[in-house]
């Protein structure tokens, strides 16, 4: 016989104003299986814990509802003080009176039977509620980091040094992602190679790290604690071991016209190549695609001048597979094609650039060694044009966010650019400037007042290229209300900032949720920034929204934090909210199956003493399963269950709701 | 459903629609969660039950609701792509795809069964939802259950 308490919390007057709290205490212990029901200011404060803890021991309850706020605020805390008077806490429920009713309804006695009527859903619940018990689950002190970047290089360090092995693999053949392609960063104006190679050096090092450039994570399998990884280190057919870095073999090398992915195609690269000279590892690879030796067979010039005899023509790819307890993602973005914009010259104009070609003119490392020069003919622009909002806030084209760095790195490119051309005309076409963040306005005062670029509100219609070489840039300006025409002699389109392609493949093949955008979904908005959904996978960078510099070390060092407490114990526990199969009733149609996102049920051989199979049923893996139930509503012939929302238990909720 | 009571009839002494909404812990809760901590007041005709995902809703327990003498029932999840555990929400709707021509076939027209995304940072949109839901259904007026093949004359 269930022996139920009902305690209705005031929440000072936040229940007590419009829920008659006593009289729902009273009804409530009126109804069957309730042996008491009391009223209390506090219910959460310590002597309101209290109560509950005596109740629960002198009158011997089995169940206990405590009818307060949402149980998202504090289900955990009266669970716990149950669990502290002996009672298993997954007897205990919460009624939720102040968001789902005192506070949205003004109407008293209304108020009051809906309230009553969420306490008797619980109660009838409650009677049906079993003991549960959190499920514990190894973990293996190991975790892996996807992406290379900042973020990524952030998180594997703060990882590394909490003393945990990181396993930090990287897709192109050096760390430093797109920040090592950066000339200086907003709004200090710092280098920032100056800032990012000493890390990417520190990481590399770090004896916790296992760094995996020129690799990619292919197939990820298991749950949190245990993942089991694949990762395919792609050819490099340069031995990483006995090549020393010199350098003989791409100064040799005779293809020397690729377009350099680092120089944003603006300069060329060899075959065998490392992306810059700071590279990290310091080791080039060859590119199969482009190698003469490779396609053709002949040629062989880098094997002949390599001094250690490093080149293997004969490389292939490799898969190692790896268990690690914790992923943290940090896959970062690309930037979006603007050749869907025609009247932008559609991506055949050649003097119409993105923000990183101008980064890399801009850079001392870059193909103008740092000089301002416009790739058509090489000349020094006078006027530049730049152009905000490319593609962002555009639904139109598909982006309709707002890509949350373009205002400030438009802004270092005039300072920049006035700075390496005096006399030159920078003139800025936005449709809004944001710049929050510390020192972000002031950076755009700066910009504007001190360095005289020129910001005109307004959108851009067209831009076609004249005879004599000019860009002709047709806007309005919509503060004026007028029309402009702008000579200029150089456009650089602040592209919206985009999730890597293959985005949506990588959260597939790890299970995580992403947005409509191919952002990577955070498990909450506010309270859980860098975990994802599934338990033990985290997120660091732009992969989950366009972020500059300082917001994705943040976010790094937080999924480290994160990582590392995950970390800190042995074994795990979670939730026990898992799916189960009666295997008696299991007809191994195999619905449940083909249907679970996490891939928790399998086949289950049921065999006699000699191995004799008997028959095959499904069984639920209570690692994997994160209890969403949706298993158990394709269920034919109605043989899984979920613990602590049974079949049993809704129907019972739905019945007292007549 | 063995309680039977007379359907309350509250305030003016028109007809009050009893709603009975199914919606996934994740995000309706959450967003009628929100609506709470923002004060959006809304109709109190409906009773949330709270389950893990959306795609745990067994269309029994849409019939069970009718059955039990609901007016009208809500679902509502997460919006497409935001399903916490990835592809619930997805279950959901090809079920309910289905599951509205069969609805229609008991008799229950499809006025009284509603499919709504709400999201945990919508607190407005589920305070609207429930009010425009709590209106629809009663200008249905109240949910008569009786066998509709007696109901429908021959031809």
């Amino acid at each position: 016989m269930a022996r139920v308490g009902v305690f209705i919390c005031h929440c000072g007057e936040n229940i007590g104003r419009t829920v008659d709290c006593p009289a729902v205490a009273q009804a409530a212990a009126q109804m069957p299986g309730v042996v008491t029901g009391v009223d209390y200011k506090y219910m959460c404060s310590d002597p309101g814990q209290q109560m509950i803890k005596q109740a629960i021991k002198d009158k011997k309850l089995t169940g206990v509802v405590v009818a307060a706020c949402s149980p998202r605020m504090h289900e955990p805390t009266f669970r716990r003080a149950a669990a502290e008077a002996g009672l298993n806490p997954f007897l205990l429920e919460m009624a939720n009176l102040r968001e789902h009713c005192s506070w949205v309804h003004e109407d008293r006695p209304q108020a009051t039977r809906k309230a009553i009527d969420l306490v008797r859903v619980m109660v009838e619940k409650v009677k049906r509620n079993g003991e549960l018990h959190p499920i514990s689950v190894p973990v293996e002190p190991t975790a892996l980091v996807i992406g290379g970047g900042i973020a990524g290089i952030q998180a594997a360090l703060d990882i590394a040094n909490g003393g945990k092995k990181v396993i930090l693999v990287e897709k192109s053949p050096s760390l430093g992602g797109h920040m090592a392609r950066l000339s200086e960063t907003f709004p200090t104006l710092d280098c920032s190679q100056c800032i990012l190679t000493p890390r990417m050096v520190e990481v590399a090092a770090h004896p916790n790290v296992t760094l995996m450039t020129y690799s990619e994570v292919t197939k990820v399998d298991g749950f949190i604690g245990s993942f089991e990884v694949t990762i395919r280190q792609k050819a490099r057919y340069v031995d990483p071991a006995t090549c020393t870095g010199c350098g003989a073999c791409y100064q040799k090398c005779p293809v020397k016209k690729i377009p350099s992915e680092f120089d944003a195609a603006l300069g060329p690269r060899t075959a065998i190549y490392t992306p810059f000279p700071q590279a990290v590892p310091n080791k080039p690879v060859i590119d199969a695609e482009h190698c003469l030796m490779l396609t053709k067979g002949k040629c062989g010039v880098c094997a002949k001048v390599c001094p250690t005899g490093a080149i293997k023509y004969d490389d292939t790819d490799t898969e190692v597979k790896v268990k690690v307890g914790a992923i943290v993602v940090a896959t970062g973005f690309e930037l979006w094609d603007h050749s869907a914009y025609g009247e932008y010259g559609g991506g055949r104009l050649k003097d119409v650039i993105d923000g990183f070609q101008f980064e890399r003119l801009a850079s001392a490392s870059g193909p103008t060694v740092g000089e301002i020069r416009r790739p058509s003919d090489g000349q020094v622009p006078q006027t530049v044009v730049f152009i905000q909002c490319c593609g962002s806030r555009d639904a139109s084209k598909g982006v309709p966010y707002c890509s949350k760095i373009c205002c400030m790195y438009t802004a270092k490119h005039t300072i920049l650019y006035r700075h390496k051309v005096h006399d030159g005309r920078a003139v800025v076409f936005y449709m809004d400037v944001r710049a929050g963040g510390k020192g972000y306005d002031e950076f755009v005062r700066r910009a504007i007042e001190t360095d005289g670029a020129e910001y005109i509100r307004g959108r851009v219609s067209r831009i076609y290229r004249r005879t004599d070489g000019k860009l002709i840039v047709k806007g309005a300006d919509t503060l004026a209300g007028v029309p402009v025409t702008i000579e200029a002699d150089l456009v650089v389109l602040a592209d919206a900032i985009v999730p890597r392609a293959g985005a949506d493949t990588v959260a597939q093949m790890l299970g995580i949720a992403y947005d409509t955008n191919r952002f990577y979904s955070e498990a909450h908005p506010k309270l859980r920034p860098v975990e994802t959904a599934t338990a033990g996978i985290f997120l660091a960078g732009a992969c989950q929204a366009p972020k500059d510099i300082p917001d994705s070390v943040a976010q790094a060092s937080a999924a480290a934090a994160k990582v590392l407490g995950l970390f800190s114990q042995p074994e795990l526990e979670r939730e026990p909210i898992v799916a189960r199969v009666n295997e008696a009733s299991c007809v191994h149609c195999r619905a449940c199956i083909e249907t679970c996102p996490y891939r928790a049920i399998e086949d289950f051989d049921i065999k006699d003493r000699q191995g004799n199979l008997i028959r095959t049923v499904a069984r639920v893996n209570e690692g994997l399963c994160q209890g969403c139930g949706t298993c158990v509503a394709v269920c034919r012939s109605n043989s899984i269950d979920l613990d602590g929302f049974t079949d049993e238990q809704v129907l019972a909720e739905i019945a007292t709701l007549e | 459903m063995t309680q039977t009571q007379p359907k309350p009839v509250e305030g003016t002494g028109a007809f009050d629609p009893r709603i009975v909404a199914f919606v996934c812990n994740w995000c309706t809760y959450a967003g009628a969660d929100l609506a709470g901590t923002s004060r959006l007041q809304y109709a109190p005709n409906v009773r949330i039950i709270k389950l893990p995902c959306t795609g745990r809703i067994d269309p029994l327990f849409i019939l069970k609701a009718f059955e039990g003498g609901a007016d009208a029932v809500l679902v509502s999840g997460c919006h497409p792509g935001d399903c916490h555990y990835t592809s619930g929400n997805y279950h959901a709707r090809r079920r309910w795809t289905l599951f509205r021509g069969l609805l229609e076939l008991t008799g229950i027209g499809p006025e009284r069964l509603h499919f709504s995304w709400v999201s945990a940072a919508e607190g407005q949109k589920f305070a609207d939802l429930i009010n425009d839901v709590t209106e629809k259904v009663r200008q249905a007026g109240p949910f008569e259950p009786a066998n509709p093949a007696r109901r429908r004359p021959w031809k």
